[in-house]
């Protein structure tokens, strides 16, 4: 945009495709096909140096298709990458010493000890665990009283421990993340993230995946994803504030009861159940939402809902989603729900 | 509801019984159920019941003794010590006859990609020992509940994954079980497909099926009507929704978990 007057890394003077000074990764037109599955369809993206930067999206959205093309493991079809200055095609062999990579199968060697596979990983990359210590020092602490333990027999949360200092151990320029926290209970995904910002803050670039809108929080800015596309890039903020109609959050005694009264609104754009609330959606951005809310509150006290309370919130990255993402999901006939 | 929650009526620490003025006959009794490997305790004598038509959630931390305790009750695994009965025949001595009347639904979805749907639920419904009008029948009406009829001819694995997921449910539900096992049945599916997919849980259960459900997504514990949370094979909390955050005084459940699971996951 050449009107636009913010000082920028990326101004009108970088060339679409190109990378500016700070972009660590510039995606242009990437597209990508497996036979006739299309993974990737235009995608288009740049992460600048020092950012955690997220990929959010389900199963199916291209996710790891993405990442393969960036670490230099599939060839696009069409479109250009810039990885760290460098063609992921062209100058695989240079890209890939300075890439830490954790695959979302983790690539550990199950029979070999803790520190075995950190051995052969600083091994591989012409280094030693002394050299990389300064990187995974806070991680490995927790790691060294297992030292000895096959890593076959480490608990969830260890693996993906041992796995993120296997990657990290070269002391890479940009660390390529994809699903780690993927089937981890809750608590170790806090933990995770909280190590990811922590490197983050000692300068590190990070690209990572996940399937769970909440981690969208801990990310400087996202991409969501939905079937091969980008449906938008932000900072989690302004992706919550772009949320376009007024939203409320309701609660009552009979959850099923108001999702059909709310349905049933002529006005209701959508009505979704959120944890113990139902997060409604109002097409009616003209009108007060005070009076909006009151209104709510009216039709569902007057449906035979007990304890009633409706308040306008804020939007999150999965209202963002839902609204965004197109629902082919559901099969044709299926929208009796609706 | 509004009760400040240290005035609020503790939860049943270690128990989640279900009140007595309610008279629904148990779908799962379990009583000290207890597996033990070598000299690892797995599951520590939990005792929990659950009402023929809730929707009852199974949550903890990974390596809690959830997959455990669920082997346990579909006849998988024997039990080191304890009883359950399970659609009213008891695992440890009738471990086949359970597997009968219940059906499960892991999280990898367990259908076969390289057959059609219809041939999906002709194997299945054959395992299950159904006659050729009964599959046909079954069917119909599963399909058609899904929207999947005009589809039936299509491989599984050219479905977008929420259908997988929905024909996987159907699946489970062939033989009309009484007690479906749901495990991790949300995982990585997008948020609309995964609350579409929590409509036709309240479907099934509405009907009478009963409902056995374990997710990492807490927004999802809060539809159950009750549920436990384990920690180091224990049951730590159990109740409603409401009465589980009263008890530990957090207004969230994602607090309630954290609250009980860090010290366990610290170690």
């Amino acid at each position: 945009m050449s009107d636009d007057p913010r000082p920028s890394a990326f101004s009108a003077s970088t060339p679409a495709g190109a990378a500016g000074r700070d972009d660590a990764i510039v995606l242009h037109e990437l597209s990508h096909a497996f036979g006739d599955v299309h993974a990737l369809r235009d995608v288009s993206l740049r992460v600048h140096a020092g950012e955690l930067f997220g990929v959010i999206g389900p199963d199916g959205a291209g996710k790891t298709t993405l990442f393969r093309i960036v670490t230099s493991l599939v060839v696009p079809s069409q479109g250009s990458a810039q990885v760290l200055g460098l063609d992921p095609v062209q100058d695989f062999r240079a890209l890939r010493r300075r890439l830490g990579y954790m695959p979302g199968r983790f690539a550990l060697y199950t029979d070999l000890s803790v520190l075995e596979n950190l051995t052969f990983y600083a091994t591989v990359f012409g280094t030693t665990i002394e050299q990389g210590m300064r990187i995974i020092e806070p991680i490995w602490r927790q790691l060294a009283p297992f030292s000895d333990r096959r890593a076959g027999a480490l608990s969830g949360g260890m693996k993906q421990k041992l796995a993120l200092c296997c990657a990290l151990v070269h002391a890479p320029d940009l660390l390529v993340l994809d699903e780690p926290t993927t089937g981890v209970d809750a608590v170790s995904r806090v933990e995770f993230w909280e190590l990811l910002g922590r490197l983050r803050d000692g300068g590190l670039t990070i690209l990572v995946s996940t399937p769970y809108m909440d981690e969208a929080g801990r990310c400087d800015r996202v991409a969501l994803m939905q079937e091969g596309r980008v449906l938008a890039i932000e900072t989690p903020a302004a992706m919550a504030a772009s949320y376009p109609l007024p939203l409320f959050a309701v609660r009552g005694h009979d959850r099923l009861a108001m999702l059909a009264a709310l349905r049933a609104s002529p006005h209701a754009e959508s009505v979704w159940p959120f944890g113990e609330v139902l997060h409604y959606t109002d097409t009616r951005r003209e009108v007060q939402p005070g009076a909006l809310a009151r209104e709510i509150g009216e039709l569902l006290t007057t449906r035979g809902v007990r304890d009633v309370e409706v308040q306008p919130i804020a939007a999150n990255v999965e209202d963002v989603f839902m609204r965004m993402a197109q629902t082919p999901h559901v099969a044709p006939g299926q929208e009796r729900a609706a | 509801m509004n009760a400040p929650p240290d005035k609020a009526p503790p939860a049943s620490p270690h128990t989640a019984s279900a009140p007595l003025a309610d008279s629904a006959p148990l779908a799962i009794d379990a009583r000290g159920l207890t597996r033990r490997f070598g000299d690892f305790t797995a599951v520590n004598a939990i005792t929990f019941d659950v009402r023929q038509g809730e929707v009852f959630g199974f949550l903890g931390a990974n390596g809690a003794g959830k997959t455990t305790a669920m082997r346990m009750l579909i006849g998988l695994l024997e039990p080191t010590e304890g009883s359950a009965i399970v659609a009213g025949v008891d695992v440890v001595h009738d471990a086949d006859a359970v597997r009968r009347r219940i059906g499960y639904m892991s999280q990898r979805f367990s259908l076969y990609d390289d057959l059609t749907v219809q041939e999906n639920i002709r194997l299945f419904g054959a395992i299950y020992g159904l006659s050729d009008a009964r599959i046909a029948e079954r069917s119909e009406v599963l399909l058609a509940r899904i929207g999947l009829l005009e589809s039936r001819k299509e491989l599984v694995r050219r479905l977008p994954l929420g259908w997988r997921q929905q024909l996987a449910f159907s699946v489970a539900l062939l033989h009309e079980p009484q007690v479906l096992f749901l495990d991790e049945p949300t995982g990585g599916v997008d948020p609309i497909t995964r609350r579409v997919f929590w409509e036709l849980i309240y479907e099934t259960a509405a009907a009478g099926t009963t409902v056995l459900v374990t997710t990492h997504y807490l927004d999802e514990a809060e539809y159950c009507d009750r549920l436990t949370i384990m920690v180091d094979g224990s049951i730590a909390v159990a109740g409603s929704p409401g009465e589980v955050k009263r008890a530990l005084g957090v207004t969230t459940l994602d607090e309630a978990f954290l609250h009980l699971t860090r010290p366990a996951a610290a170690t």
